[in-house]
Formats: structure tokens, C-alpha cells, sequence
């Protein structure tokens, strides 16, 4: 079973890999985001959102519902401590009284 | 650990400390519209001047501050604000967190408001990340040992 879970996982690095290989070359100015997304941002930044850091118009702008998503992460995340953390503490607590 | 230490240095240091990383966290905050930063890394040192407090002044005189319950309604605020900021763009006439509806509120132009737009949200992105840090930090800190519980034991 072991040895079934290790071929499984090779296999499935070894496609993800391989997928891999299509993708455009690191930072290749020829690529489709270099080509179309990104001067469009530096060009039009200034203009759009009166922001001078591309970053930050970028970040909390232009994908301002992907950040959202990343607090919202975030926000879970807290939460699920305070869940685990402090039920795992109550119950000890009940278990010594 | 989670009681006052009596390291006069120790404190003294962390309190001339306290008020340069809130102001540093702020302006992290504030200036992310022109140089590195934003929300989430104002968020952070914000949040590690409560843990500087928590390992100077112990856990007691913390929650005098920042307890656990604030932390976690100030999260949820900060959520709120950057949600409230994306329905506010709806109500307007605009999509979800399209800054440029803001501008018939705020009275200036749209690339202006998108720009303070932006600088709401990232306020938004720092109380959560500030208030989130602390709750973690605090879950984490109290975990092994149950302070309600000593306390009506004393």
C-alpha cells in the first residue's frame, strides 16, 4: 500500500512537471501576461487609480476581489484557532473537574 | 511566562519600543500607495508590538489592552470594512469593489477615489491582519494551560 501511495505520488509529480514544460519561460518578455496584462497596468495605473505604486493598484485594484479572498483566508484561519485551541481547552478543563 | 517579569531593561526597552513600531506600522499602512507596503505588512508589525508586550509586560497587562474578545471583533470589523467598501461600490451603481463609484460620495474625481478606495481597503486588510495575528498568538500563548481556571482556584 505504501509503495502504491509513493508510484501514486511520483506519477502525479511527474505529469504536473511535465505540464510544466508549456509554460511560458520565466519572466520572458514574449509571454501572454508580459504582452497584454502587464503594460497595460503600468501604463494605465497612474491614470485608473492615481496610485504611483503598480503593486499596490494591482494588489488592492485591479484584483482587489482575489485580496478580499486572501483576508477572508486569513480571517478563517484565526478563527479556526480560536475553535481548536480554546474547545480543546474546555473540555480538558471539564474532564479534570 | 504569562506573568508580570521584573526585567526593569527588558521593559523600559519595550516601552521606548511600543511607539516607533505603531508609528512605523501606520506609516506601512498609510504609505503603500508610494512605496512598499500595504495592509497585510502594516498589519503584522502592528500585531508584533502586542507580542513585544505580551514578552515584556506579561499576558495580564496585555489583555488590559488587546484581549482576546476585541481581537476577535476587530477581525471581523476589518473583514467588514472591505466588504462594506465592495457593496458600498454595488449600491452606487458599480461592480463589487469598483472604486470608481465612490467618487459621486467622496466629491472627487474617479481616479482619486479609486486611490482612496484602495487605502480603505488596505485599512480594512490591517485591522484583520493585526487582530487576527494577536488572536493566534494568544490561542497559542494560553493553550497549554487553562487561566480561567487558575484564577478562581487562587
Amino acid at each position: 500500500m505504501k509503495i502504491l501511495s509513493l508510484m501514486t505520488v511520483f506519477l502525479v509529480g511527474a505529469a504536473l512537471i511535465y505540464g510544466t514544460l508549456d509554460m511560458p519561460k520565466w519572466g520572458d518578455p514574449q509571454s501572454p501576461a508580459s504582452t497584454h496584462v502587464s503594460p497595460y497596468y503600468l501604463n494605465h495605473s497612474l491614470e485608473d487609480t492615481a496610485t504611483p505604486n503598480v503593486v499596490t493598484s494591482v494588489l488592492a485594484d485591479y484584483r482587489g476581489y482575489d485580496t478580499f479572498g486572501e483576508t477572508v483566508v486569513i480571517f478563517t484561519a484565526g478563527m479556526a484557532c480560536i475553535l481548536l485551541l480554546k474547545a480543546g481547552r474546555k473540555r480538558r478543563g471539564n474532564g479534570h473537574v | 511566562m504569562t506573568r508580570d517579569s521584573h526585567d526593569v531593561i527588558v521593559k523600559t526597552l519595550a516601552r521606548l519600543l511600543m511607539p516607533f513600531m505603531v508609528v512605523f506600522a501606520l506609516y506601512v499602512v498609510m504609505h503603500g500607495h508610494h512605496s512598499p507596503g500595504g495592509g497585510f505588512q502594516g498589519g503584522v508589525i502592528l500585531a508584533a508590538g502586542f507580542v513585544l508586550l505580551v514578552i515584556s509586560h506579561g499576558l495580564e497587562q496585555t489583555r488590559k489592552r488587546m484581549s482576546e474578545k476585541v481581537a476577535e471583533i476587530i477581525s471581523s470589523i476589518g473583514v467588514l470594512i472591505y466588504g462594506g467598501i465592495g457593496v458600498l461600490c454595488l449600491i452606487l451603481g458599480g461592480n463589487y469593489l469598483d472604486y470608481g463609484t465612490l467618487s459621486k460620495l467622496l466629491r472627487v474625481t474617479p481616479a482619486e477615489a479609486r486611490s482612496l478606495g484602495i487605502l480603505g481597503v488596505e485599512i480594512g486588510v490591517a485591522l484583520a491582519v493585526m487582530a487576527v495575528m494577536c488572536t493566534v498568538f494568544f490561542a497559542i500563548f494560553t493553550a497549554g494551560e487553562s487561566s480561567q481556571d487558575d484564577r478562581s482556584v487562587k
